[in-house]
């Protein structure tokens, strides 16, 4: 590992302005993911700005009915909260779909949001990646691509977002709250993550030395029967092949509103809004939820070794929706 | 950098390069070798600790992050006379064969159980609303996803975890 100098800031704006005047440090918080792609070489920081004792690591309840997610929360925390449990139960089961109890119990909420791709090209310091040495190409392109992105992918990436908790929170409308060097600003989950083009580099909108320092969840009430579902390659502790978070509310048989979003198919969590559309004000029957799924999946692109992902995702939706429909 | 760790009930004050992993400063600086280096990733689990009470994987944290935190290993788990109850239902059901996860397992085992006293679901708990958590076999399985035994020694693990659960005997 490369040497770095370890920093520990007094407070939230301390830590803000040293990194800011890092070019090349990071900030560290839990450390799972982090630690690893240092021991590898994939990130080789100068400084890292440590920040676990400095957010919160509380749950406070909002004003209108929302509940605010201190960063410093760890997994295992979150998905055990009583009133996520009972009011977001997705965001609870996604969580625990993720990792292993070990890594849980020291992984931030913050920190799961920031994680990298596992994509094995990025991971391999050997061969070309785009997101880990822009310029270099993308070996995943024409490679081993069974795990990568069917929608919004790049020439430059195919690379998937790997939480699982983000997927639950991009369905939930989360709003990502951050502290930089220029002040704090309240960022919709949707603008927080982006989609490769150009600049796979860029796994996010956050500028250098911009802190998560919470996560609002806003009040949605039918989200106290959503769920998530997670298909992988293993029973537990494997990253999604394809998963789908979803909360559907349904009156006399019609579906009055959907909240859908896919994981492992996109360089970001992907919110199925056409598929939303698609319900909205049908039947709450199979046939509706499979042509939402198919709608949303119109313009999946599958690569060589992935077009499994396309029917996998379909299938999932539309059995989620069902489930979710039969559930009310 | 100079921290402290207390591990196992004895107060150590070191000095560490910051790239010295947790694991690292228990195994090479203080001696304590029950916390193995397996895969050094995170994925197998042979180095879990109990880290301020909960169950964590000792080789991606950084001791310079953990000054002040106190430890337990699966040496700490027992009294000087006496194994700890996971210990002993381990050897009794022979729930081991080259031995090299155990002591990773055993502290997971441990600090799995405290988990389910407090309520937390899992993956496979069908109402992640419940109060209470039955510890089915599957339970215990999903629970204990983080630690590989390359032996295959996991068909006397689960009865071993299981037999403490029932008996209540987790101290």
């Amino acid at each position: 590992m490369k040497p770095f100098r370890y920093d520990r800031a007094g407070d939230i704006s301390g830590a803000v302005a040293t990194l800011a005047r890092e070019q090349a440090g990071v900030f560290l918080a839990g450390g799972t993911n982090l630690v690893d792609l240092m021991k590898l070489g994939v990130m080789e920081p100068d400084v890292l700005v440590d920040v676990r004792r400095l957010t919160s690591r509380g749950i406070e309840d909002l004003p209108d009915g929302g509940l605010r997610i201190g960063a410093a929360v760890t997994n295992s925390e979150l998905a055990a909260e009583r009133r996520i449990r009972s009011r977001y139960p997705m965001l609870s089961q996604a969580l625990l779909s993720g990792a292993s109890g070990q890594l849980r119990n020291i992984a931030t909420a913050g920190g799961n949001l920031l994680q990298r791709t596992r994509c094995a090209y990025f991971y391999d310091i050997t061969t070309p990646c785009n997101k880990r040495e822009p310029g270099t190409g993308c070996s995943a392109l024409e490679g081993c691509n069974k795990d990568h992105a069917i929608l919004g992918a790049s020439k430059q990436c195919v690379a998937t977002h790997p939480s699982d908790m983000a997927v639950a929170l991009t369905a939930l409308d989360a709003v990502v709250h951050v502290q930089g060097p220029a002040g704090g600003r309240a960022i919709p989950i949707s603008e927080l993550y982006r989609l490769p083009g150009d600049e796979p580099e860029r796994d996010t909108t956050l500028q250098h030395a911009e802190l998560i320092t919470s996560v609002d969840l806003p009040p949605l009430g039918f989200a106290s029967s959503s769920r998530y579902r997670k298909v992988r390659e293993r029973a537990s502790y494997a990253f999604a092949l394809v998963s789908v978070a979803a909360a559907l509310q349904v009156q006399d048989g019609v579906v009055r509103d959907a909240r859908i979003a896919l994981g492992g198919v996109a360089h970001m969590p992907w919110r199925a809004h056409q598929a939303e559309d698609s319900v909205r004000g049908r039947p709450a029957v199979e046939e509706s939820f499979r042509a939402a799924a198919q709608a949303e999946l119109a313009d999946a692109a599958p690569l060589r070794d992935n077009a499994y992902k396309v029917p996998l995702a379909a299938n999932v939706m539309t059995q989620m929706l069902l489930d979710l429909s039969l559930a009310q | 950098m100079e921290i402290t760790l207390r591990a196992d009930g004895l107060e150590h004050r070191l000095a560490v390069d910051p790239r010295t992993t947790l694991l690292d400063a228990l195994r090479e600086r203080l001696g304590i070798w029950g916390p193995k280096k397996g895969c050094d990733h995170g994925q197998c689990g042979a180095c879990t600790v109990l880290l301020d009470g909960k169950r964590v994987n000792s080789c991606l944290a950084l001791a310079v992050a953990h000054d002040g935190a106190q430890i337990i290993t699966a040496e700490g788990l027992a009294s000087d006379s006496e194994l700890h109850p996971m210990q002993a239902s381990f050897i009794e059901h022979d729930a081991f064969q080259c031995g090299y996860c155990t002591p990773g397992q055993i502290v997971s085992a441990v600090g799995m159980l405290e988990e389910v006293e407090s309520g937390w679901p899992s993956h496979v708990t069908r109402d992640v609303n419940a109060g209470e958590v039955s510890l089915t076999d599957e339970e215990i399985r999903e629970r204990m996803s983080g630690n590989l035994c390359r032996c295959g020694a996991y068909a006397n693990i689960v009865p071993a975890i299981r037999e403490v659960a029932e008996g209540g005997r987790l101290r």
